[in-house]
Parts: structure tokens; sequence; C-alpha cells
């Protein structure tokens, strides 16, 4: 049971855990005392001493004592605001003022307690080799959060007296350096320059979710909508995973939730049923070069103008150019990658929709004039055709011809400075440039990446583009071959929410059914293996796409296992000595067959 | 020489889910093509051993159709590969038999190439028809003694080569 | 019968004489098999002739041991003669089981083989283009040869076969079992190989160095490389035809360095040993596409003579098509 203590802080009655500093007891109470180097990551250094207070110990003279290093003592008295602090506040500041005049922070911080100019001269020179103009304080909080916290050490105080300062090892920019902007975001007067100590600009963790258009810190949220909503450490990026220092996340974390000695854990599950929903990716615009995907500035693909939209997004749901500028015009590319011979020559289903929704979305947003330039507008489901009729009326401009090409090469004055889409208008029967401050690109959709290592995995056959292929595309979507293992969602082919939602659900359903009946029933062809007969050669083994075939080691013979082999024959076939056999498709019985058939043609 | 009423018995070895369907679709379809092929279902082109193949031309037949799925759309995934990596080496090894590379053929069918089925079997049925039949004689049973010929006629015969 | 040691035959057809010295090969057990049986014909250790054998009664040879393949009208008359007077007749290693080597001579014609012999070679002076006559008169005697057959034959073809050793030549132990069984009159059943059921790869020293999963590039001829000795033939890239081969002979090439040619036949449910065999092999090799599956196949320089090398004349085809 931890102690308290009793004090008495500017009259008000306090109590506080035994341990605590008066700065944190202040705090707790919700008296504020300013500080300058004092940071909660960080022990209490008082280099600063703007947190000095007025403190009478019973038994004691009455001093001025910085609070963020004093420890809370049983009938204390604490004076914050007495005359004689404040005075001492405000030298403090002239001093302050004197070494860094033009820190916003010190100034601000002077204006509080009434100084706006100083009665003491600058000292010559820069006090830093690592700040700019806005002046170091020397509070050592940057060297001690390198030093102690982070474990990199590249900051260190240099010198004495009125020749002391903050500085990189010999003055000079260092690779110690880890970029990883801490010192930068503990300095209490934004004084650090980064480029002071690393010529390099630190390389910022791209967010996966924003697509690159935003950044993220090595300890993240993916998405706000993220199940479950809890923080992700990246391995690869956390300084703590690197020099074994900083773990300013887990000193932070009330909960105590945050454990760097996880380790990722490799569990096996025996389940009975699967559902494969391993989703899509989006078609690389990048492999269509025509269309300026990742060499012009402005030509955004779906996803990332999804992002764009979004109030969560980078941009906060603004739609705004690169240059921060609302677009005057937008072209939307419609069939990016689909119905393509080169590329993907199905329909993607989706885009066509999505892109009717950029463009009510643009034209909400920012009134700019839209086009839309389509092959064809599938328009195919519940309230579909009415949104694309809605459109019509909302001014968008539909432009029936795939876009050739989009560029930034100006043919006269009026295209200076945007992208021009070249398209052949087939309605009108024109050649047409559109002038545009934005283009997006509506992408096909193409399995997830690393879905052939799934289906691998789960001896998923797949058609059409790699999608996963169900057991009947009208009576058995989300079954496949092998009992127990469904499909979900776009994995199966490109569909949309609604469509990917009732998939789930039967998904669920025949898995649950399964389970509920608890035995399913087997092919009656299957392949068996006579023991007698087989040489242990396994040579089957490969001929198996289901892995069905195992070679049992102590027995020294291949064995099938029935419940997973589906009856193809062609580890029969590829048996060299006929010890394998496939049910009611034995050699035997073929060649009774041929037999039969030559014999009654004769 | 029965040229004209010559008719080729072609024996077909179907996987039953895309060539057996196929083929049956020609038929519900009312497709005419010649009724030469006698087809036996097998669940996959990857079960047809070539062993089949050999037998059916020693039996009589003179050609032989094995018919599976698109390479990629096997319905067990892989057995048609299996069946594509046989054909070379065994219509070598016929072609040293002496059974022309025309007698037999791997098509790819799907359950809904009615069309494609009826053409490969009209095309196959008249290509046999101008190579003729293949006649593989039969095995002679135990006991059974050869016709003694001569050697005089055979020193004809050998003079022919020389 | 004053004698009571049961009688035994050998005779020889199209044969090489190993299976002779397979028998020779007992070393001093032959002394045992010559104090059990009376041996009453062997052309190359004993001077019996044929008027000999003609004189027995139907039956009387107890077994008759026949090896070589059956391609002379000679070859015919010698061995339904020995059907008739023998209770047994085992056909006598591969080329009486299945064809053999000689077998070999069904991939081409009698035609071409006499031309080539008696008009083509080389070494031969022949202007009057001569050949060899069943029937000729030198110095008013008649003499005869036999006639040569344009197909050759397994054993079991011209005569009914009781039992059948395998192996080019059989293995001492398999005959001494053989032997054995016969003398004791524990017999199998009618037409069984004497032999084991399971292919090479169960004996094989080897068989534990295969990966779980072959795939095959390219195909390795021993003409003009030579396999590593402690690694799997076949996943080295060598036609090994052991997955196909009945297992008895004592991995005798494998232990010299050669991959297995065949010649104890096919494991008791293949019906073609050349075919089941390709079936097999085709299907391990690495090839996605009708392209690659060519170009892998390019490299199997004669696949008759390869899977076909000792059972030509018993597989399912027999010989290559003559055209009339």
């Amino acid at each position: 049971m931890a102690e308290t203590v009793k004090l008495v802080i500017d009259g008000k009655e306090v109590t506080a855990e035994s341990g605590r500093t008066v700065l944190e007891a202040a705090r707790e109470a919700g008296i504020q005392i300013p500080t300058l180097c004092n940071h909660e990551s960080l022990p209490p250094y008082g280099a600063c001493r703007f947190c000095i207070v007025e403190v009478t110990v019973p038994g004691k003279k009455t001093r001025l004592q910085a609070s963020c290093g004093m420890p809370v003592v049983q009938g204390m008295e604490v004076k914050t605001q007495s005359e004689r602090v404040r005075k001492t506040r405000r030298i403090l500041a002239e001093l302050m003022l004197a070494r860094c005049p033009d820190s916003s922070v010190v100034r601000e911080l002077a204006a509080q307690v009434g100084v706006t100019k100083s009665r003491f001269r600058q000292l010559p020179g820069l006090s830093s080799t690592i700040v700019g103009k806005s002046g170091c304080i020397m509070c050592g909080m940057c060297v001690r959060l390198c030093d102690h916290v982070m474990k990199i050490g590249a900051l260190a105080f240099e010198g004495r007296g009125i020749r002391r300062r903050t500085t990189t090892p010999f003055g000079q920019p260092t690779d110690v350096c880890l970029c990883c902007g801490a010192c930068s975001s503990i300095c209490p007067t934004q004084a650090i320059e980064h480029m002071r100590i690393r010529p390099r600009a630190p390389t910022r963790i791209p967010s996966e979710f924003e697509l690159g258009m935003a950044h993220r810190k090595p300890v993240y949220i993916p998405f706000p909508q993220a199940v479950p909503r809890v923080p992700v450490i990246d391995r690869e990026n956390c300084i703590n995973f690197k020099t074994g220092g900083c773990k300013v996340c887990e000193d932070n974390c009330g909960a105590r939730a945050i454990d760097h000695k996880q380790e990722a854990q490799t569990r096996e599950l025996r389940v009975g049923t699967i559902v494969i929903a391993t989703g899509f990716s989006l078609f690389d615009a990048g492999q269509m070069p025509r269309y300026g995907y990742g060499r012009l500035k402005n030509v955004v693909n779906a996803l990332e103008f999804e992002r764009l939209c979004h109030a969560s997004g980078p941009t906060g749901g603004k739609i705004i150019t690169k240059e921060g500028k609302t677009p005057g015009a937008v072209a939307i590319l419609h069939c990016i990658g689909s119905r393509d011979e080169n590329h993907l020559k199905y329909c993607s289903r989706v885009c066509c929709m999505y892109s009717l929704k950029f463009a009510h979305l643009v034209k909400e947003k920012t009134g700019a004039e839209v086009y839309n330039l389509y092959i064809d507008v599938r328009a195919f489901g519940k309230g579909y055709e009415e949104f694309y009729k809605r459109l019509l009326g909302e001014g968008v401009h539909f432009i029936r011809g795939k876009a050739a090409e989009v560029t930034d090469v100006p043919e006269n004055a009026e295209e200076r400075g945007k992208l021009i889409v070249v398209c052949e208008d087939t309605l009108l029967g024109l050649t047409r440039r559109l002038p545009v401050d934005m283009v997006i690109l509506s992408s096909g959709l193409r399995p997830a990446k690393g879905a052939e290592k799934v289906a691998q995995t789960f001896a998923l056959s797949c058609a059409q583009g790699d999608f996963f292929l169900e057991k009947h595309p009208k009576l058995a979507p989300v079954d496949t071959a092998s009992d127990g293992i469904f499909l979900a969602g776009a994995c199966q082919g490109p569909k949309d929410i609604p469509d990917a939602v009732a998939q789930g659900g039967a998904a669920a359903a025949g898995a649950l059914s399964l389970m509920d009946r608890g035995k399913f029933v087997l092919e009656p062809v299957t392949a068996q293996i006579k023991e007698e007969l087989c040489a242990g050669c396994k040579l089957c083994l490969a001929n198996c796409p289901y892995q069905a075939i195992t070679f049992d080691a102590e027995k020294k013979v291949s064995v099938v296992a029935k419940e997973l082999c589906k009856g193809c024959g062609t580890c029969v076939a590829g048996c060299p000595s006929g010890a394998a056999q496939q049910e009611n498709f034995e050699d035997r019985q073929v060649f009774a067959e041929i037999e039969g058939v030559l014999a009654s043609t004769s | 020489m029965a040229e004209d009423s010559f008719e080729p018995k072609i024996i077909g070895f179907l996987c039953r889910w895309c060539s057996y369907t196929g083929a049956d679709l020609a038929g519900t379809s009312r497709i005419h093509y010649p009724p030469n092929l006698a087809a036996i279902r097998v669940m996959c082109s990857g079960r047809v051993d070539p062993t089949f193949v050999v037998q059916a031309f020693a039996e009589g037949a003179d050609g032989v159709l094995i018919a599976g799925c698109h390479p990629g759309d096997c319905h067990y995934s892989e057995g048609n590969y299996k069946a594509m990596r046989r054909y070379p080496i065994l219509l070598k090894l016929l072609e040293q038999f002496g059974i022309e590379r025309e007698r037999v053929r791997l098509e790819w069918v799907s359950a809904s190439e009615g069309n494609k089925f009826a053409e490969v079997v009209t095309d196959m049925t008249q290509q046999l028809k101008a190579l003729g039949p293949l006649n593989w004689p039969a095995r002679k049973a135990a006991g059974s003694q050869e016709q003694r010929l001569p050697l005089r006629q055979v020193a004809k015969g050998v003079a022919a080569h020389v | 019968m004053s004698n009571e040691k049961p009688k035994v035959a050998f005779y020889w057809c199209a044969s090489c004489g190993g299976c002779e010295e397979a028998v020779v090969d007992l070393h001093e057990k032959i002394l045992d098999v010559v104090a059990a049986v009376d041996i009453v014909l062997w052309p190359v250790a004993l001077d019996f002739k044929k008027h000999h054998i003609e004189a027995l009664k139907p039956k009387e040879i107890a077994v008759a041991f026949i090896n070589g393949a059956v391609r002379l009208s000679e070859h015919e008359e010698w061995v339904k003669l020995l059907r008739e007077k023998s209770g047994l007749v085992v056909a006598f290693g591969a080329c009486a089981h299945l064809g053999g080597i000689p077998g070999l001579a069904n991939y081409t014609t009698r035609d071409e083989i006499l031309a080539n012999k008696y008009h083509r070679a080389v070494t031969v002076d022949n202007p009057q283009k001569l050949l060899p006559q069943t029937e000729s008169k030198v110095n008013g005697y008649a003499l005869e040869l036999p006639a040569l057959w344009n197909d050759v034959r397994p054993l079991d073809e011209v005569i009914e076969v009781d039992y059948y050793l395998p192996g080019c030549p059989p293995p001492v132990d398999l005959i001494v079992a053989a032997v054995t069984a016969i003398l004791k009159g524990e017999l199998p059943p009618k037409g069984t190989v004497i032999g084991p059921l399971k292919s090479l790869c169960e004996s094989c020293s080897l068989n534990s160095t295969k990966p779980e999963k072959m795939a095959i590039k390219e195909f390795k001829r021993v003409a003009t490389s030579t396999p590593d000795p402690k690694t799997c033939f076949l996943a080295q890239g060598y036609v090994c035809m052991g997955p196909a081969t009945r297992s008895g002979c004592g991995e005798r090439c494998i232990k010299g360095n050669m991959p297995c040619r065949g010649c104890f036949g096919p494991t008791p449910e293949a019906r073609d040993q050349g075919t089941k065999f390709l079936s097999s092999l085709a299907s391990m090799l690495e090839a996605k596409t009708e392209a690659e599956a060519q170009a892998v196949a390019d490299t199997i320089v004669d696949p008759v003579g390869t899977f076909y090398r000792f059972s030509l004349p018993k597989s399912l085809l027999r010989r290559r098509r003559v055209k009339t």
C-alpha cells in the first residue's frame, strides 16, 4: 500500500503518493506550474529552473526549490505564485530571452510572466551546432533522450561554462544518428535542425492504409476501423529493436499493455472447416505507362482517391491536388486494366459503380467539371441505374471511349499546367483533348497478393485470372472441390460489398451445416495402393494435387488418405508397378471396356 | 481395297468433367458428326495411362483421342498437365512402332465446347480415312505356326531392300 | 521307372548362353543338383540328341527349363517336343519370359536382317547376293537349315508355360528356390513368375535418397555421362526402369553404377512394362506447357529401345508395324 503524504499547495490541501515530486502533486491537483525542461519520459533534470516554487518544510527555512525534482514531504507548504516566485521567474525569463531571443516558445513563456525584453546581453555565437536560430536553452533533454532512452547516443554536451553547448561527436554530422526524430520532438524550443545532426532527411514510414499518401509511426493503429483496434509495433522501424532503447510507448501506456519482448508465435489449430476470404488487390496501373500513374503527379488510382475523399484520410476529406488546390476539372477513366487482352481479360464488375460514386463525390465536394470516360456503363444492381441517371442530371460528362493517354505536354496555352486526357468520343465521332487537374484511374481487381500460395496450400483450383475456383458457378458458388473449404468474397471473383456479404453468409452457413452434420460423404472413386504390391518408390506422391498420398517410412509403402482423395486417378496412371488402382476405374476395367467397345464395332 | 467403305474406329478417352460433358453437349445440341468415336469415360485425363492407348491399337482401333479440360481449368487442378507431359513421349514411342502421329490426338475440350468436340471427331475421322486402317495384327495363340515361306521368296523380298 | 531320380531337361533357343552359365554358377551346388536329378538334355554340356528325347514317354521329363526366345522353325519343333515330353515347362530367363534382347529384332524385319548380314555387311564378299536356304544339296547330300521367322516370340506364345524364372540371367538364389520348390512338389499356381511381387525400389539401397517430389528437366544418358553412385539414378535424370521392374535380382546393375534396364520384366499388375513406365516417368517431367513437354521428350533418344529393351515381344504391340 503506497503511503500518502498530505501537503498544502497555494492554500489547497493536497494528498499525494509518497515519492512523487511537488510538480507531479501540483499537476494532479490541477495546479499549473510552468516548465521547459520537464518531460514524463525523462527523469527530472532541473536545468531550466522555471518550475521554481517557494517551499516550507516543517522545521526548516522557507526556500526556493525546483518543484520538478523535489519529493513531497508530509506537512510541507508550497507557494507557486508568491511574489518571490514571480520575481524569480521574470529574471529567469529575461535570462532565457537573452540566450534565445528568436525562440517563439521562450518569448511566449516570457510573455506569460510579463517579460518582453531582456536587460542582459546575448552571448556571442550559437550555443549548439545542432540548432538553428531559435536557440538552445541547454535543457539537455535531447541529449538525455538520445543517450538514455533511445540508447543511440548521437548527441552530448560539450565544453564548460559559457562555452557549454549541445553537439554531435566532433561537432560534425554523424551517422550514429538513426533519424528517429525523438530529439526534435522533445525539444521544448523546437530548435533542433535535423540536417545539422545527420544530413539526410529522415525516411518517413509510409502508411500502408493511406497508400503512402500519409505517414505513420513505428507504433500505430492501422486504421480507425481496424479489428482489433489495438496498436501494433513495426519491428523493422521501431528503435527498441535497433538499439534496445526508447520504449517511450511502453512507459506511457497506463494499461501496461505493451511488451516489446513479445515474439511472433505459430499456432496450430485443428479445424474441420475453413473459409477462405483473402480478398483482392488492385491492378497496378503502372503497367499501363500511357496513363502516367507513378509519373504524373495528379494521377491517382481508385483506392488512393478513396482515401482522398475520406474524412479520416490524409487530406481530411478534401479533394485537392498534390499542389493543395481544389481541382477545376477531374477525369475518371473506366476500365483501367480490365476488359483488356493485354492485361485482365475480364470485367472487374465494381469499377463502373465506384467511378460513378467518385463522380458524384467530386461534384458534391468541389463542383468541378467531371468527365467519365467509359466503354460501357455497367450499372447492374439495385438502385444502380437510378444512380447513373442522377449523375446525368448532376451534369457529369459521360464520354463513351476508353481514354488513350494522359499527358502533361500542352499543345496550347490553355493546356499549360494541366493534365490532358486524350480520348476518342465514339458517340460524337471526335478525338478530344480534355484538360483536367486530376485524373482518377478506375483500376480493375486482381486476386490478392500471395493468392498462389494460398491456392497451393489448400489445393484450390484457379480460373479466370487466378481467382479461386468454386465448385460450380451456379449451384455451388461458395464451395470448393475440397469438402470443408469454402470461399467468400473477392477472392472468388470481383464483386461488390452486398455480394461479398451474401457470400460470407453462405460460406458460414455451409461451414456450420457441415460441422453440425459431423460427417461428409467420400468419393466412391478413390485411389488405393495395395500394400503387398507397393515398393515404396514414391513416384505417385508428386501426382497428387491434394497431398492425399503420404509415404509411410516404417512400412516403406505409400498410402492414400481416402478423405483427401478426390478420385482423379492421376496417381494410378503415374504408378509404375500397378500397385495403385482407382476404385471403379481399375486398369482391368478400362481394358475390358476397350476390348468390349472394339469387339462390338468390328 | 475397300477404301470408300473404310470406317475408322476411334476410341476416345474423355474426362468426366469437361470433355465428356462437351461431347454430351454436342449430342444435346444435335450437332452432326461422324459416329466413329466410341467414348470411354474416365474421371480425369490424368487417369489415361499410355497402356490404354497401346491396348486400343492392339485390339483394333485406328485412332485414339485423349480429351481433357483446358490447362489451368482441370477439375482436379493438374491432372491434364500429367496427360500433356505423357503425350510427346508416347507419340515418339508410337512413331517408332510405325503408328503415325495423326492416329493419337490430345485435345482440350471444355464442357461448353460441343462444337469443338464435333469438329475434332470429324477432322480425325477424315484424317484416318485418308491414312487407312491400322489393322494391327492380333497376337497369335500359343502353338500356332507361322506360315513358312520358302526362302527363295524371302530372297526376293530381301532383294527389294538392297 | 527303374531310375528314381526325376528327369530334367535344359534347352536353349535364341539365346546368348548366359542362362547356361547361370546354371553353372551354382558352383559346387551343381553337384547336389546332378546328384538329385537326371539331366536328359543339355546341348551345351551333354551329348544327348533329338532321338533320345523323342524316345521318351509323354511327361516322362519332370521339368524342362527352356531359355532363349523362339524365332527359328527348329526352336518351334524342339519346344513343342519338350512340351509333349515334360510334365512342367519353365521359361528360364528373360528371353523365354519376355523375348529378351533378341526380341529387339521385332523392331526390324527378317528381310532387313538378312540383307544386312549377307549383302550389306562390309566384311562379307557376296557378289552373287546369295542367301542361306532351308534346303540345298552339297556334294550330293541334302542339307537343311531352319527357317527364320519374321517375329521373335516369347516361349508362351508357342507352347504352354507352367512357370517363369525372370532375369537376364536369373540369379542363382532364384534358380535354387525354383528347383527346390519343384523337386519338393511345393508349387505355386500355374503361370506364376517365380520372384517377389514388388518393384526394384523396395530393395534398392538408393531409394532413400529419392526426394519426395521428383521433377525431371531433361534426361541424361550413361553413354555420355557418369551417374553419381550414391543417389537415386532417376532423381539424377537417368532413365532407370527400377520402379517398373520386378525385384529379386539383388540390384546387380545398380551396384555396378548402372541404372536398371528392366530385365526382370513388369510387376504382376502391369500389363505392359514399357507404357506403364512411360506413364509414370512422364508424369514427373518439369513441364508446364506443351512446348516444354516436347523439349524434355526430345532428350529421350530411343523410347522403344529404352523402355522395351527386354520385353518388346511381350509388349501389347509386340513388334514394329510392317506395312503390306
